[in-house]
């Protein structure tokens, strides 16, 4: 390879590199450390020992928060994995005005959560589209409280994240589904095969590899969850503040006067424990997907 | 793809339209009912059991109310200020260290390609905590440059443009070298113009990233003055004259620049994945 000065390379990492370290590594070591204070968003903060993991395992709303997180998974992993595929095969063909189609099946991807939720809390309050339309249909007969009951608050927030991630997915899939051989297709429809036999025995084998990529990138994700919970329940963490995520506790023992940033780091080394898993497996597909 | 055994006969054809009318009315309904809602004037009744699209009496004055409730002109020139810091900073950041990591050999490049994958195990919601007092200790709470910064080099998007910078053919470089090109100039007449392409996919994801961002500029910022415009919705919307007309011009205000953002630069985008370089 063509030879260049020793350091030219090193120009050209060095500020990554300084990110790396000062955004990255070093926030990484200091979330150990700050797990074993009592530090306080404004500054300071001493050795506790581990006072703040002991607190984790007598925590009420972080066992609510956890329950919270493993059913909004369970939910949206099965519908994150199967529907966006549907999609993707959908608009794969080149019908004219197929564009139009894929950029607005993915506009929900791009809007902000923020908005995403805003857009839903009208919807689905009490006196909201939603519930007109129900009652309309004579489906009920009094407003369904999907914002202020406890577990359909979560299937509310599954409901969107749902709405919100299909087009993500889509678009990941639409790129496996260039893979897919025609032959194959071919062959399968010579043979007799319908579409839906054909999606089943040809499309799905054919995005295996894929399909794992996006259960575990759903299941990363579903864990973090955050915005939508925050704002559909206007930062109050729902009833009794028992609709909590684990990133919405650790966002609020690390603002105001009364927060406590150790407590906060610890509770971010359980979500990296729990997280860690999935991405290792993420990572070893991503490299696989990039030698091949 | 619409050749030979590939083409859709009439039926078909139908089917595929309404079920794709079908999802329209699913992922762009809610949009359009929100928009609906930032038109109605203060006289209707928004509450109806019998909900109506269109307003009965058009108004803007819900936009202007916006203004009135919160300093969104702002808010919105806070999270310009944010979105510009955060192109900038990946574009050229991003951009370098994928072409050394891509092209350039050295002593280490396979240790600092280690620590940046090492990186991706990371979800940021992990790191939030101390990247706050990172940003604290350099005397950066509640600035916009402190909100701005830890993104300002996405390892991801260093990961994309080395993957873009690896694409292009070897001999193309040696060619180049044998004419006496140094390293710089390599990367400036052969690198850039064949990474245009995914440079632009890291710009739009950059632009959306920032603008749509909201847990992290919320515990940076505490004071209102400073707020970028997703924080400034959520107070919008938890203020005690809350009015769903009201909440819905704002919403509008945070969502259609964004669309016509990524409506320009999507055919960079789609093409990108048609050619299969955008992976998880």
């Amino acid at each position: 390879m063509p030879a260049h000065r020793w350091f030219t390379p090193w120009l050209l990492v060095l500020p990554a590199l300084v990110w790396l370290a000062v955004f990255n590594l070093w926030p990484s070591l200091n979330t150990v450390v700050l797990s074993f204070t009592n530090a306080k968003p404004l500054g300071g903060g001493t050795f506790v020992g581990t006072a703040n993991f002991q607190r984790l395992l007598t925590d009420d709303q972080l066992a609510d928060a956890l329950l919270n997180s493993v059913v909004y998974m369970l939910v949206c992993l099965p519908l994150l994995t199967v529907l966006p595929l549907l999609l993707a095969v959908l608009v794969e063909k080149r019908l004219p005005g197929i564009t139009f189609f894929r950029t607005s099946f993915y506009s929900p991807v791009i809007a902000s959560a923020v908005v995403v939720a805003l857009i839903w809390n009208w919807l689905l309050e009490d006196r909201g589209a939603v519930n007109g339309l129900a009652q309309q249909l004579g489906l009920v007969s009094g407003p369904v409280p999907f914002l202020t009951d406890r577990w359909l608050l979560i299937f509310s927030a599954i409901g969107l994240t749902v709405w919100k991630g299909l087009g993500y997915y889509m678009v990941i899939y639409l790129s496996a589904l260039g893979n897919v051989s025609r032959d194959l297709h071919e062959a399968a429809a010579v043979d007799g095969a319908g579409p839906v036999r054909r999606f089943l025995s040809v499309t799905v084998p054919g995005v295996r590899n894929t399909m794992l990529l996006v259960t575990v990138l759903i299941t990363v994700s579903a864990l973090r969850v955050f915005s939508e919970l925050y704002v559909l329940t206007n930062g109050t963490g729902g009833p009794g503040g028992r609709d909590m995520s684990v990133v919405m506790l650790i966002q609020m023992y690390s603002r105001g006067f009364t927060g406590h940033l150790g407590y906060a780091s610890a509770l971010s080394i359980l979500l990296f424990v729990v997280t860690l898993g999935p991405m290792l497996l993420l990572l070893r597909l991503n490299r696989k997907g990039a030698d091949a | 793809m619409s050749r030979g055994f590939n083409s859709v006969g009439p039926r078909e054809k139908v089917l595929r339209y309404v079920l794709l009318a079908f999802v329209l009315l699913i992922t762009v309904g809610p949009f359009l009912w929100q928009l609906a809602t930032s038109f109605k004037g203060p006289g209707e009744d928004i509450y109806t059991a019998t909900p109506r699209f269109l307003p009965e009496q058009p108004t803007l004055g819900n936009y202007a109310e916006v203004a009135r409730a919160i300093p969104v002109w702002d808010y919105i020139g806070n999270s310009l200020v944010v979105a510009f810091l955060t192109i900038a900073g990946n574009a050229i950041g991003a951009t370098l260290a994928g072409f050394a990591l891509a092209r350039l050999r050295f002593r280490g490049g396979k240790l600092v390609l280690g620590l940046i994958l090492a990186t991706l195990v990371l979800p940021g919601e992990v790191t939030i905590v101390s990247q706050y007092v990172t940003v604290r200790e350099l005397g950066l709470a509640d600035t916009l440059v402190g909100v701005a910064l830890p993104g300002a080099i996405g390892m991801l998007n260093v990961l994309l443009m080395r993957a873009a910078f690896q694409a292009i053919p070897r001999e193309l470089d040696e060619a180049a070298y044998i004419d006496g090109a140094n390293a710089w100039q390599r990367f400036v007449h052969i690198g850039l113009p064949s990474v245009r392409g995914m440079l632009s996919v890291v710009v739009i994801f950059a632009f959306i990233g920032a603008w749509d961002d909201f847990l992290w500029p919320l515990i940076v910022l505490t004071d209102p003055e400073n707020y970028t415009l997703t924080v400034g919705l959520q107070y919008l919307n938890s203020s005690f004259t809350s009015n769903p007309r009201v909440v819905a011009a704002g919403t509008m205000i945070a969502f259609i620049p964004i669309v016509v953002v990524f409506a320009t630069l999507q055919r960079f985008f789609f093409r990108g994945v048609e050619e299969g370089a955008i992976k998880g």
